[in-house]
């Protein structure tokens, strides 16, 4: 490539890997994480859950049918998984330059410049990998020409604070009005609940929507630690003593988690693909997920009342738990997809179904 | 579901065009998947040149036809419980179809495991398809099938032109084609109804993008998609014959997971339990889409998803059909991990279809919606420029990669029609249209092919010329980036040399590039294939090597190690024969005690399964790669005279560069493979041979045929792969076919040999040590010399031969063995007439009919060979008892003539069958029967034409004729072979020549079917003889009738089928041959 400049990227435990720059031209610091998905950069990149992630991603050729334009649907994007980038880099082994693809608009350099988001590629990526996997992930940067940065730990933060929004926002119209707690959703959440005949009412993580009047709570995925959402699971607790349905994804199901008494843990190196197996518990029905978590809900520590509802046939770890009377379930991995396998979006269908059985049981 | 007891599994037969050895890999895989289970396996397959029919993997084996009578007849007899049918391709599913249709599975209640046969039907039959399609709102092209050509013609008015025209129930997409109007549509329709009683009248969705998906489903519904691939070549182009690629690289997340969601719908749909192919049109400017075809069964594609990912998929499949889910099955490459899951690639696998279409005279060499290519390579990378690259030189057809082959001067004109009009040769245009200064738009344009991939190959040649504006400096020049940036492109040393040195002394330069690279350090890495991109541990080493890494996944194996070299690419004379070797060398390597290694880069083999050795290297069987890998893991020895002939030609080199390796010293192979030394060898040791001078001048050709008379043969050095080898009976002949094949002088010599006519062939498969015999085999041809050795049919043991004569063949074998000091396996075939008896050639390795012999006798050559090769002690051993062998095996050619349009179906010096099989009887006419059966040939139900050529074959034919008219069938005759037989008092009635252009007409009789079996005897090989009788050969191929052009054979065949009756075919399994 003409014009290379080169990159480090530096991880806590030392190792440092010369590679190329792509994107902007600029040092970041963050977790590093990796993802085996291979296809849907684009909406990876945009998933708040990566916020102050370094992602490597292991399959190698990136970039190659570009970034797509702006579409809206019903006022949120139709494309992408937020309104920006989330991660803080990106690490590839093979940047395509050159793009191709009907839907592109620009390059996916040219996308991350427009973010200020550094990118690396001609890196062995799955020696990478195979140190992440071995030793957990771990705190890194991307340093361009010489401008230094600290490491960072974006679990410190409270990452869901940058990513929610401030206000409320409402969308569409239905029979169904439910609340979804934005601590940092991705847009097809959205999609897939105003496809579905549903007035959604989108709140602030810290927001407490015990006050609204609603069918079913909805709680959304989002980045960092579960334990820094102390608002939202106070809510959520109230919302637990009542009996209106709820539903909850990825950080949503460890937020139902810690609300419910558990606790919750950090895995050594999270699941992040789109080929994650879970079983749904004590039948031989399994599905293929997505997920993007480094976080998960310690079952041993659930109470009587709650029951895995998913585990994870790979290592055996909990993917959703539910209540074992009331309507309130979630999963661990991400049924709306976007991206990765579309399998288990029948559970938005299910998650409606309960909440119009709640409400024909008021009427009643 | 109760677990079967006995379960019978249906293999594919020989290998033809559309049916490879991929279902050797599926076959073997359902057979390790059932053994687990501790239930018995009968295996029913007359190829026996395959993996699967070898000792120890089925508990039983039938070397028969896969056709509803044999099987029918084999479940009679073993009553198994169960059956598979997935396993053993279209041969398989039809007879399977058929047999159930008949009843004959409910009949002996053998339930059929895992899909059941109305899905498979519902998937074949494009109406029900379509209609089962519509029922879930997924879109399929718009088509209609239809049964006769009425029908078609308003079908096409219809839907409008261009339009698609596919045959029902046939492999690899035979009888289909693409047709622009009316006219062409007949014609395409007529053909196509010959081969299927439906065919489908489509939308044509040429230029769209073509990607398909591999669907696993067990029986409690749980499904995934294992692999996603590309094609390169967009729709028009048969995925057989396309370049392929996985995973997709120019689909978005919504294509990608749309095509998935509807490819796990409609599978659910049809009900399919095991595994599926499943193939869409993607649109290239939306998301629109069509379904084109679900193949429910083990197929091409899955076998190459299998090696691209490391999922198992026959192995998961056998499973899934005795009812496991598959959440309760692990991978089997972590073992720790779920076998319900997708894999994650973090590398790029590249698939090349390999053809041979120089080999066939007027061949219409334009590929497209029909299969033409006779193998496959698959390449892996990080790059998709690397991959190619890779994937380029595997094909094994003289070229270097992409860029620096040698250079062709085209006009952009005849780069038009080849980007165009595609042949074999369209992704080299690509480059010369790049040399010629076309924009990538242009060849977009022209070809259709996805921008992105252009513009990989773009990268490609740019980094070509990048290395060739260096030459003035010279190696000096090449420093560590731009080499590093040329090896992570996939180039190889030899093509570096080439751009920067130019084209001198190839080799010698690419030796220098290579000690030059490694000492700048820039050296491969080597990487894993783990299924989940480094997510999980591996527990298998199923490995590549790529420039794009800075580490290597493992250490060298520290234990004592042996490297055996793989057949490479499937190619005609060299297949599936080649992977039975290597599979017995390295099963032997293991059970001597040794870490074996094997290197290969053929999807469609055994031996690249990563349980078959201990190190698998899916990569190059090029000098590079070869010493990359012995340089990395220092083996004790690498054996590569099992291989066949791609690791045969490395011996010198790897010699050269000081390879530990095994055998006969690669200075003797050179001594046999080079036609001087080994005539003069010959001469020394008072050996005859055919007479034969490489000459350099037209007149010393005259001069040299005026010794030796006619007919002689004659091999110009110019033409590559031998395909110009040809037999001229005349002075007219000899300069015409100079004229048109190449030029002769000083530096393109020919070589020109003495033809014996009537001669009987015999081989020789021996295995010896340090120069002494330890074991041999000797079969006979039925066909006199002339036949290509690969398209000849055996005997073994010999029938006809002289135990005088035999005694001779083995001295002179003795004498080769120790002039040449052979430790290892080899061949030699003989020509016998008159009792004299002549070497036509040594091959220092094993042969073709290594797995017939070894098989058939019970003496496994390769086992012994392998063992002389590590240097344990072999005692020579009983094989001069042949003769005792209370049974006999035929092997017999398979024949593609039917995928290759306007091929002119003749046997010839130059091999042209694609595959074989090997059957026993208790006679030499059973065993030749039930092989011929095997290979598609059927037993005549009236009618004979004969038109006997040559005065020696008439004779030949003559008391064949009669038995034929004695068993009561009727005997249509040309013109000459009329007379000859009325003139013997054998009647026949007379039709006329093509030319004659008078009823009745030979052609007319073909057509409308009133023939049963073509006996059609070329006078001699000369191309005008054979352009004589070359509409009646072509026209039996087209409709689908039976053809002998061997007079030899054809008696041996009438003999067999006038004297046993279906019943005397003993359904015997190998076994009970065994205990005889």
């Amino acid at each position: 490539m003409e014009n290379a400049k080169s990159v480090k990227l530096i991880l806590e435990d030392g190792t440092a890997i010369e590679g190329t720059s792509f994107g902007a031209f600029t040092s970041t610091a963050g977790e590093v994480v990796f993802s085996t998905a291979m296809t849907g950069y684009p909406e990876n990149l945009t998933d708040p859950s990566f916020a102050g992630q370094i992602l490597v991603l292991t399959y190698p050729m990136v970039g190659n049918y570009g970034v797509p334009g702006e579409e809206l649907y019903k006022s949120i994007s139709k494309i992408f998984e937020s309104d920006k980038i989330h991660i803080a880099g990106l690490v590839v082994n093979y940047y395509s330059e050159e793009h191709s693809h009907w839907n592109a608009a620009k390059s996916l350099g040219d996308w991350l410049k427009e973010y200020n988001i550094p990118g690396i590629f001609g890196v062995d990526t799955r020696m990478l990998t195979k140190i992440l996997r071995e030793k957990g992930a771990m705190l890194g940067k991307i340093v361009a020409g010489g401008q230094d940065v600290e490491l960072h730990d974006p679990n410190q933060d409270n990452l869901v604070a940058q990513v929610s929004p401030t206000e409320v926002k409402h969308y569409g119209q239905g029979q169904h009005k439910i609340v979804l707690v934005d601590c940092g959703t991705k847009t097809n959440i959205i999609r897939c609940f105003l496809q579905r005949d549903v007035e959604l009412i989108r709140v602030p993580w810290d927001y407490d929507f015990t006050q609204l009047d609603y069918d079913g709570l909805f709680l959304s995925n989002g980045p960092g630690d579960p334990k820094m959402c102390t608002a939202t699971i106070q809510h959520l607790q109230t919302a637990l003593s009542q009996d209106k349905p709820i539903f909850g994804i990825c950080l949503g199901s460890q937020l139902m988690g810690l609300a419910a008494g558990g606790d919750t843990f950090k895995l050594k190196y999270g699941h992040r693909s789109h080929n994650q197996p879970v079983l749904l518990s004590g039948t031989k029905r399994s599905y293929i997920t997505s997920q993007n978590h480094g976080f998960a809900v310690d079952t041993d520590t659930l109470p009587a009342e709650w029951t895995m509802l998913f585990e994870n046939l790979n290592d055996g770890t909990c993917e959703g738990i539910k209540h074992k009377s009331k309507p309130f379930f979630s999963t661990q991995f991400h049924p709306e997809a976007a991206g990765g396998p579309e399998d288990t979006e029948y559970l938005f269908d299910d998650f409606l179904k309960s909440v119009a059985e709640y409400k024909a049981g008021q009427d009643s | 579901m109760e677990k079967p007891q006995k379960v019978l599994i249906l293999g594919s037969g020989a290998l033809k065009i559309g049916e490879a050895g991929e279902f050797d890999y599926s076959g073997s895989q359902a057979l390790k998947a059932l053994k687990e289970e501790g239930i018995r396996t009968i295996l029913i397959n007359p190829n026996i040149a395959t993996v699967q029919t070898s000792d120890n993997i089925a508990d039983d084996v039938y070397f028969l036809p896969v056709t509803p009578y044999f099987v029918e007849e084999v479940i009679k007899k073993e009553q198994p419980d169960g059956i598979l049918v997935a396993f053993g391709g279209q041969t398989a599913l039809n007879c399977a179809v058929a047999l159930f249709r008949a009843g004959v599975f409910e009949k002996y209640n053998v339930q059929v495991l895992g899909t059941p046969v109305q899905s498979i039907i519902d998937t074949e039959d494009r109406d029900i398809f379509k209609e089962k399609l519509d029922q879930i709102g997924v879109l399929s092209a718009r088509s209609v099938a239809v049964t006769n050509m009425e029908d078609a013609l308003a079908a096409a008015e219809k839907i409008g032109f261009p339009i698609i025209v596919r045959a029902a129930f046939a492999l690899g997409g035979l009888g289909s084609g693409f047709a622009n109007n009316m006219d062409e549509l007949r014609a395409l329709a007529q053909k196509s109804f010959t081969t299927s009683d439906q065919i489908l009248v489509e939308e044509s969705l040429k230029g769209w993008k073509e990607v398909e998906y591999e669907v696993v489903r067990d029986q409690y519904d749980n499904c995934i998609t294992v692999c996603n691939m590309e094609n390169f070549d967009p729709i028009g182009i048969h995925t057989g014959e396309s370049i392929v690629v996985a995973p997709s690289q120019t689909l978005s997340n919504r294509e990608y997971h749309k095509l998935r969601s509807i490819g796990i719908k409609t599978i659910r749909h049809l009900g399919i339990v095991g595994e599926c192919n499943i193939q869409y049109a993607l649109d290239p400017v939306s998301e629109d889409y069509r379904v084109i075809e679900v193949n429910a069964r083990l197929s091409r594609s899955s076998a190459l998803a299998s090696k691209a990912t490391g999922y198992p998929l026959a192995f998961v499949a056998a499973k899934l059909s005795l009812g496991y889910s598959l959440s309760e099955l692990k991978n089997s490459v972590t073992q720790t991990t779920s076998a319900f899951f997708e894999p994650a690639l973090d590398y790029v696998v590249v698939k090349l279809p390999r053809w041979d279409l120089a080999k066939f005279e007027g061949v219409n060499r334009q590929i497209g919606s029909a299969m033409k290519s006779v193998g496959e390579v698959m390449a892996i990378g990080k790059s998709f420029e690397e991959a190619i690259q890779k994937g380029l030189r595997m094909l094994d057809t003289g070229k270097r990669g992409f860029v620096a082959n040698k250079p062709e001067q085209v006009d952009n004109a005849t780069i038009d029609k080849l980007l165009s009009e595609p042949n074999e040769e369209r992704i080299f245009a690509i480059n010369l249209a790049f040399e010629a200064g076309y924009t990538l738009a242009q060849v977009h344009e022209l070809t259709k092919i996805d921008h992105w991939f252009l513009q990989r190959l773009l990268t490609i040649f740019e980094l070509g010329k990048k290395l060739a504006e260096k030459r003035a400096s010279g190696l000096g020049a090449l420093e560590t980036g731009l080499l590093r940036e040329a090896k992570k492109a996939g180039f190889s040393d030899q093509q570096i040399a080439v751009k920067l040195l130019g084209e001198g002394d190839v080799k010698a330069d690419e030796l220098l590039v290579r000690a030059r690279r490694k000492a700048l350090g820039v050296l491969p890495v080597i990487k894993q294939i783990d299924t989940l991109a480094a997510e999980f541990p591996a527990k298998t080493n199923y490995l590549y090597s790529t420039y794009h890494g800075t580490e290597n996944d493992l250490a060298q194996e520290t234990s004592k190690s042996i490297v055996v070299l793989g057949s490479g690419v499937y190619r005609i004379g060299s297949s599936v024969e080649f992977d039975w070797c290597g599979v017995n060398a390295v099963q032997t390597a293991a059970e001597e005690g040794y870490k074996t290694i094997i290197i290969n880069y053929n999807p469609e083999t055994v031996s690249t399964d990563y349980d078959v050795s201990d190190r698998l290297y899916f990569e190059e069987l090029s000098f590079e790669r070869v010493m990359d890998i012995l340089e990395f893991e220092q083996p004790q020895g690498v054996i590569l005279s099992t291989g066949g002939q791609i690791p045969n030609n490395l011996a010198t080199r790897l010699a050269d560069a000081k390879a530990p390796i095994l055998g006969t010293a690669p200075a003797r192979i050179d001594e046999a493979e080079n036609r001087h030394k080994f005539s003069s060898i010959m001469d020394e040791l008072g050996i005859a041979q055919p007479r034969w001078k490489e000459l350099t001048s037209l007149d010393a050709m005259f001069e040299f045929v005026g010794e030796v008379g006619y007919p002689v043969l004659i091999r110009p050095s110019y033409v590559l792969s031998g395909a110009a080898m040809n037999v001229v009976s005349n002075a007219f002949e000899m300069e015409s076919f100079l004229k048109a094949a190449a030029e002769v002088s000083a530096e393109y010599p020919v070589v020109v040999s003495e033809f014996i006519q009537e001669a009987k062939e015999i081989e020789l498969d021996a295995v010896a040590d340090k120069g002494e015999i330890v074991s041999y085999a000797i079969s006979e041809h039925v066909e006199f010399a002339g036949v290509h050795s690969g398209d000849a049919t055996m005997y073994y043991p010999p029938q006809r031969v002289y135990v005088g004569t035999v005694r001779k063949l083995k001295v002179i074998a003795e004498k080769i063995a120790k002039r040449y000091e052979i430790s290892g396996p080899f061949n030699i075939q003989f020509l016998e007439k008159n009792r004299e008896i002549r070497v036509i050639e040594c091959n220092i390795r094993a042969s073709r009919s290594f797995p017939f012999v070894s098989k058939v006798s019970g003496n496994n050559l390769i086992r012994k060979a392998t063992q002389v090769l590590l240097g344990k002690k072999v005692e020579r051993d009983a094989s001069e008892l042949v003769y005792d062998l209370p049974f006999v095996g035929v092997k017999a050619p398979q024949f593609s003539f039917t995928r290759l349009p306007g091929a002119d179906p003749v046997l010839r010096v130059d091999m042209v069958s694609t595959g074989e099989v090997g059957c026993l009887g208790d006679t030499a006419e059973e065993a030749l029967l039930k092989s011929m059966l095997s290979v598609g040939y059927k037993i005549p139900q009236k009618s004979v034409l004969i038109s006997s050529g040559p005065i020696l074959s008439k004779i030949a034919l003559l008391e064949s004729a009669r038995l034929l008219v004695q068993s009561g069938y009727v005997i249509y005759a040309t013109q000459g072979t009329h007379r000859f037989f009325a003139e013997h008092n054998v009647p026949s009635s007379l039709v006329f020549w093509p030319d004659d252009y008078q009823e009745p007409n030979v052609l007319t009789y073909l057509k409308e079917k009133k023939i049963d079996l073509v006996i059609n005897i070329p006078k001699n090989l000369s191309k005008g003889e054979l352009d004589n009788d070359y509409k009646i050969r072509r026209t039996a191929i087209d409709f689908g009738i039976p053809l002998l052009t061997n007079a030899r054979l054809a008696k041996a065949f009438i003999q067999a089928f006038c004297t046993l009756e279906m019943q005397d075919l003993k359904i015997k399994s190998w076994n009970e041959y065994k205990a005889m």
